[in-house]
């Protein structure tokens, strides 16, 4: 399936009619299936650019005409957006600090610590890995109900700093290919364990560190079970939350819907795009390197 | 003398830094799983004490709950048709992108972003896409001469699939795991290969496919747990109907444990997942020793 580069950059091989065809073939296959995945979002966003009549006119308008902004204000006036937001950054900041102050944490120990009971810890760990949620998840509420932490965002932050076990694993794994060297050395100048940790290990793992951060941020904003086991006032609610329950409200008021859809989106390719090799990276190492 | 308060330095140390870890696992893990065990056999609605009832929960589970097995069936059909289908698309994707041509990294963007979208507001789209009178898919079939498409959402023979064809639309997590891998795989041997005479598809069977196996395993248990935990694309957008369709497990059981407050009951149901996610990892393993090649490993 490999096409050789070197063809067109002048090498042993010439150009030839076959392999110009065979390349306009691929790009063909990948433009058709490229627009299969685009067309949704195509479509998110044009719909909420379109006058009512043309929703739903058929056959379907592609292009909206006259554009018309005023779903995004509505949108945005129906659900408090602005507070939902604000609720949605403040639970994924939290999360994102504590995930990776306690990941790193105990990867470091998992990775750099010969200590008993490390393997036994480990083990554990990867078993935790394929518990369904559901069992641990009415003992789970029991327990902050009895903390009276229900109706508060206790309940999806506090348990992000007691660490994850897939972001544990991914950056043992990572923190593994840190030359040993490095910490003897600074051990040799007087280091002590969590000095080595701070000042060698977290520094040297920032592409890693960045990957949690984002997988636990995208993965905070994209929640929908926990705000909707713990979050029971309107005013707590996350962006989730708001339009799911936007939904059930004003089901068929679809401009508006696909307009609070585009807005809830956004964020997240933002990130996705200002930390694609991070993202690619990480999803690579999670996978991999097992 | 030096070694062993070292070695006591570093257990001190190694307990420490993972405490926060070990704090959590216990509180949120070990506990919870233990508890709702217990729960599994009691009657218990989270407001009074639990009052045990031995296997009561059970019984009526296997015996008389019909919306049970209903959900059950549903969540098998996901995982026997839905992953099959979104494993191979994820495989075939990775493998057209697998290649060093100019704007492979535009392409591989558009493909990844779905996977990424949040799942409240994928949903929210799709339910527009899927709309049986004005929505996009169903206008396109009409105009390609379909006469009489689908009604998706609201049809319950097509419901299920309406949501697979969805999670297609999302299979770039799964893509991006398999294109690595694809990248790992040794360029000697498909040039062995082709020098004994191997064409494309002997290449692919016998060269890519058993380099990949690990990760073919790791994308299969893990789809696997994630369909034994579908929820929120059936909560937002059919919320279990039409007549039942969509009613999968970790809904009827979200449905028994937080609108019923019958707490008790969906503990056992989370259990009976437990058992079969457990047999279904184990099966998994057991048969991986036979399609499943670690490169360094004498065969």
């Amino acid at each position: 399936m490999t096409l050789n580069t070197a063809a067109f950059r002048g090498g042993s091989k010439r150009i030839t009619a076959a392999s110009i065809i065979r390349l306009l073939m691929t790009h063909l296959v990948l433009i058709a299936i490229g627009l299969l995945f685009a067309l949704p979002f195509y479509w998110l966003v044009s719909t909420a650019l379109k006058p009512d009549s043309q929703i739903f006119a058929m056959p379907p308008v592609w292009i909206p005409h006259p554009v018309i902004w005023s779903n995004y204000p509505k949108a945005l006036h129906y659900i408090p957006f602005a507070l939902y937001t604000w609720n949605t950054v403040k639970i994924c900041m939290y999360t994102v600090v504590g995930t990776v102050i306690s990941c790193s944490l105990a990867a470091y120990s998992l990775a750099r610590i010969p200590w008993r009971g490390r393997n036994l810890v480990f083990a554990t760990l990867i078993v935790s890995m394929i518990l369904p949620g559901q069992v641990t998840m009415i003992p789970t509420f029991a327990i902050f109900k009895w903390l009276g932490w229900i109706g508060t965002i206790l309940p999806l932050t506090a348990p992000a700093f007691m660490g994850n076990a897939f972001y544990i694993f991914l950056l043992r794994q990572f923190f593994m290919t840190i030359p040993r060297e490095l910490s003897e050395a600074a051990r040799i100048d007087g280091c002590g364990e969590f000095a080595v940790y701070w000042r060698i290990v977290l520094p040297l793992a920032k592409p890693a560190l960045v990957t949690v951060g984002l997988f636990t941020f995208i993965g905070s904003w994209n929640d929908f079970l926990g705000p909707l086991l713990y979050l029971n006032d309107e005013r707590t609610y996350t962006l989730s939350m708001g339009l799911q329950r936007f939904v059930s409200q004003h089901g068929a008021e679809w401009a508006m819907l696909m307009a609070a859809s585009t807005v809830m989106t956004l964020p997240i390719i933002v990130i996705f795009f200002l930390a694609q090799r991070t993202f690619i990276e990480g999803v690579t190492l999670t996978g991999i390197k097992g | 003398m030096n070694t062993s308060m070292k070695s006591k330095r570093d257990t001190l140390n190694g307990v420490l830094f993972a405490s926060p870890w070990i704090l959590g696992f216990l509180t949120f893990v070990a506990y919870p799983l233990l508890a709702s065990l217990y729960y599994s056999f009691c009657s218990y609605d989270a407001i009074s004490p639990p009052h045990f009832i031995g296997l009561e929960n059970y019984r009526i589970m296997l015996t008389q709950d019909s919306l049970f097995w209903k959900s059950l069936w549903n969540t098998l059909y996901m995982a026997v048709f839905g992953l099959p289908v979104s494993l191979a698309a994820a495989l075939g994707i990775a493998i057209l992108l697998n290649q060093r041509i100019r704007g492979i990294a535009i392409y591989r963007t558009i493909y990844f972003l779905p996977s990424i979208t949040p799942v409240v507001a994928s949903s929210v789209l799709w339910m527009w896409l899927l709309n049986p009178q004005v929505g996009l898919i169903n206008t396109s079939l009409k105009g390609l001469g379909m006469t009489n498409p689908p009604d998706w959402l609201s049809d319950p023979a097509w419901a299920k699939p309406a949501l697979i064809l969805m999670g297609l639309w999302a299979v770039g997590g799964g893509m991006v795991i398999y294109l690595a891998s694809l990248q790992d795989v040794p360029v000697s041997l498909l040039e062995a290969a082709s020098l004994d005479g191997a064409g494309t598809w002997a290449k692919f069977r016998h060269v890519t496919v058993p380099s990949i196996s690990p990760v073919i395993l790791f994308n299969l248990i893990m789809g696997l747990i994630g369909t034994f935990q579908y929820f929120t694309q059936a909560y937002v957008m059919t919320n279990g109907g039409p007549q039942d369709a969509t009613m999968f497990y970790a809904l009827h059981l979200f449905n028994r444990a937080f609108q019923d407050f019958e707490m008790g009951y969906a503990s056992a149901m989370a259990w009976f997942l437990f058992v079969i996610t457990l047999i279904c990892a184990i099966a998994v393993f057991r048969t991986s020793a036979r399609w499943v090649y670690y490169a360094g490993e004498s065969s």
